[in-house]
């Protein structure tokens, strides 16, 4: 009885101390916001942050963009309950990057302005070219902003260890969740359309800073715990898992053997590899980091932000490999399980072990809790700002002002419909978010790098380094890829026909696969192709090649 | 006529560049080292993959203590990733940005003419 008191206490003083350190993060954040405002005079201030950000400044945001909770409470999460299936995503997710450095952050640098669509429509005709960039930019947004939209819900829930029947602030756990939805979009409204894309970058370094010290530390502590040796580290967590050996090897989530079963052996396995194409491929078609290469004033500097950021994820990720077998070691599977079947819990659970372990006591545990679900919280805040904001600058910067307008609107106006569009869609995603919070979303951020995978990189690629690439071309990748990966996730067992399905009750499913990448990327650029071969539209020669000379060199660049 | 281009490079000025010689050879500089450098690293991290969904038993196999050939494989794709990044820093300082600067500054210096 007075442990179980001990224990509310605890938690009551975690709680707590998760709020104020919160709010300490809200309250810095918005003096932050305010103070770019009143930088933010024009356009580029708006869409590019002025291009004032050096290198290492645009890598720390790129990586506090690209660091989602889905990547620091879900990989570690996985790792504490799948064991090695969870590094696997941390290796697309990284590798990833390799397309981004050769292939496009440059050029991109180089021949756009504001956004994805401005490189693809470089030497096309304007209209089809911007009206598909910008449906396929805020589908993509949209489906990764209503992930961690409804993940934050759930976590506030856990993190603040609301359980059902309890009450906090006069709040059960449904209305604790609905009202979470709605603090985190009114901030992430607040952030972009007060503080423009100067003051979510801020946002995005200082919780990229605090993202990795919280990760640091933890790390640190794990190895202390074993003394720096992974192999032992590995053998405990391997005991703890209740799985053995196999926790340590691949095959206990994704690629899964089914004995006796060879078809959905085959199809499972086929999953893994449609993972793994879709993650390496999707980051370099992201649009919300795509507009990141945009605020540093030359391709060089976009170089080096994204050698940074990949100095920054790679680290980060192999420490959440040692955060995740931490956690199935010190924490492990039946506890983590208890607390979230999904596993999001084991970082924050991990926090709390570690505390008490190191830090002296329950008081200590409480503490590194309540600091790490706060960065939690300031993790999805950053990243929620940099969707909104690459969602709104495309409507209005490639909708409004050059699809509607034909480039006749003023830099004031274009702006101003940002910021509109900014709350348009902060507002929509709300709404989403609060009817979607009892599904399971989860797999709409794999569907936002597929997407990302089919539609937009094959736009992106082909109008960089093909000269015979048309609108038809563009315009068909975009939708081709785009509508594939859609459909195909729509009749899939992560939407109907499933126990793990968001409609789990159920059953339109006939394709096998819960990742489309494998089948809609090929078909993404395989469309991009056909488009351009079946139309008749000459190649624009002086357009193309102030694109290519622009692009290489520099010169004529914003 | 020259004086209807509006400010800046006009058109043809970037067709002149793109045909010259120099150009073309900055061009096949990056081409060269970005395209069979994207086609490694794909391979290698595909190779990587395929072995996890059907070569489990090479996978599983330990090499020192708790740590098998899975892990090493992972940890190699990261090494991978950070060696082929300052490979293309290195490149890209010595071998590109020198002449890509200076088909910029003649771009330029022709705009104030």
């Amino acid at each position: 009885m007075n442990a179980l008191l001990a224990a509310e206490a605890t938690d009551t003083t975690a709680r707590n101390l998760t709020i104020i350190l919160f709010l300490v993060f809200v309250a810095v954040t918005l003096g932050i916001t305010v103070w770019a405002s009143r930088q933010t005079k024009s356009a580029t201030d708006f869409y590019a942050g002025g291009r004032s950000f050096s290198g290492f400044q645009n890598g720390m945001a790129i990586g506090g963009d690209y660091m989602s909770a889905a990547s620091f409470l879900g990989i570690a999460g996985i790792i504490a309950l799948y064991g090695y299936d969870g590094f696997l995503y941390s290796i697309g997710f990284l590798v990833a990057w390799l397309v981004a450095l050769l292939l496009v952050a440059e050029l991109l640098r180089n021949s756009g302005r504001y956004t994805m669509a401005d490189v693809l429509a470089f030497r096309m005709r304007q209209r089809p070219v911007r009206t598909a960039a910008a449906v396929s930019t805020i589908t993509v947004s949209i489906f990764y902003l209503l992930a961690q939209m409804v993940g934050a819900g759930a976590l506030v829930a856990l993190l603040l260890g609301i359980k059902p029947g309890q009450t906090f602030l006069g709040m059960d756990a449904d209305a604790a969740k609905v009202w979470t939805i709605i603090l985190v979009g009114a901030l992430m409204i607040v952030y972009v359309t007060v503080g423009g894309m100067k003051g979510t970058t801020y946002v995005q370094i200082v919780k990229a800073f605090l993202l990795m010290s919280g990760a640091i530390v933890m790390a640190f502590m794990v190895g202390l715990a074993y003394k720096f040796n992974l192999s032992s580290l590995l053998g405990d967590a391997a005991d703890a898992s209740g799985k053995g050996a196999a926790f340590l090897e691949p095959g206990l989530r994704y690629g899964k053997e089914t004995p006796g079963d060879s078809l959905a052996t085959f199809y499972s396995k086929m999953d893994l590899l449609s993972l793994g194409i879709a993650l390496v491929l999707g980051t370099a078609g992201l649009p919300h980091i795509l507009i990141r290469f945009y605020t540093v004033p030359t391709a060089k500097a976009a170089r080096k932000s994204v050698l940074w950021a990949i100095g920054i994820i790679g680290t980060f990720y192999l420490l959440t490999l040692a955060l995740g077998f931490g956690a199935a070691a010190l924490v492990g599977g039946e506890n983590i399980t208890a607390q979230d079947p999904a596993g999001n819990t084991a970082a924050p659970q991990l926090a709390q072990a570690l505390g008490e372990r190191y830090l002296g006591g329950e008081l200590g545990g409480a503490t590194l809790l309540a600091v790490i679900a706060a960065v939690a919280f300031a993790t999805i805040l950053a990243v929620v700002a940099g969707l909104t904001l690459a969602s709104s600058s495309s409507l209005a910067h490639d909708f409004y002002a050059n699809v509607i307008k034909r480039g006749e609107a003023s830099e004031r106006q274009e702006v101003n419909v940002a910021r509109i569009s900014a709350f348009g869609i902060g507002a929509v995603a709300i709404v989403l978010a609060i009817f979607a919070q009892s599904l399971n979303v989860a797999f709409l951020v794999a569907l936002a790098f597929a997407v990302a995978a089919s539609g937009n990189l094959p736009a992106i690629l082909y109008s960089l380094f093909w000269k015979r690439f048309t609108t038809s071309g563009a315009v068909w990748a975009i939708y081709g890829g785009l509508a594939m990966a859609v459909i195909l996730v729509f009749f899939s067992p992560v939407v109907s026909g499933a126990p793990t399905s968001m409609f789990k009750n159920s059953d339109w499913q006939w394709f096998p696969l819960s990742n489309p990448g494998l089948i809609s990327i090929p078909f993404g650029f395989f469309c991009g192709w056909l488009g351009t071969i079946l139309s008749k539209e000459p190649t624009d020669e002086r357009k193309y090649a102030e694109l290519e000379v622009r692009s290489l060199t520099g010169a004529g660049a914003h | 006529m020259s004086t209807d281009a509006p400010v800046g490079t006009s058109p043809d000025r970037y067709v002149a560049m793109q045909r010259s010689e120099e150009f073309i050879g900055l061009r096949k500089t990056l081409r060269g080292f970005i395209f069979p450098m994207t086609a490694a690293f794909f391979l290698w991290y595909a190779l990587y993959v395929i072995l996890s969904a059907y070569a489990r038993d090479f996978m599983d196999t330990k090499v020192v203590g708790n740590i098998n050939v899975a892990l090493i494989f992972g940890l190699l794709q990261f090494v991978s990733t950070f060696v082929i990044a300052w490979l293309y820093a290195r490149f890209a300082d010595r071998k590109f940005d020198p002449v890509a600067d200076r088909l910029r500054a003649e771009m330029e210096r022709g705009d104030d003419a």
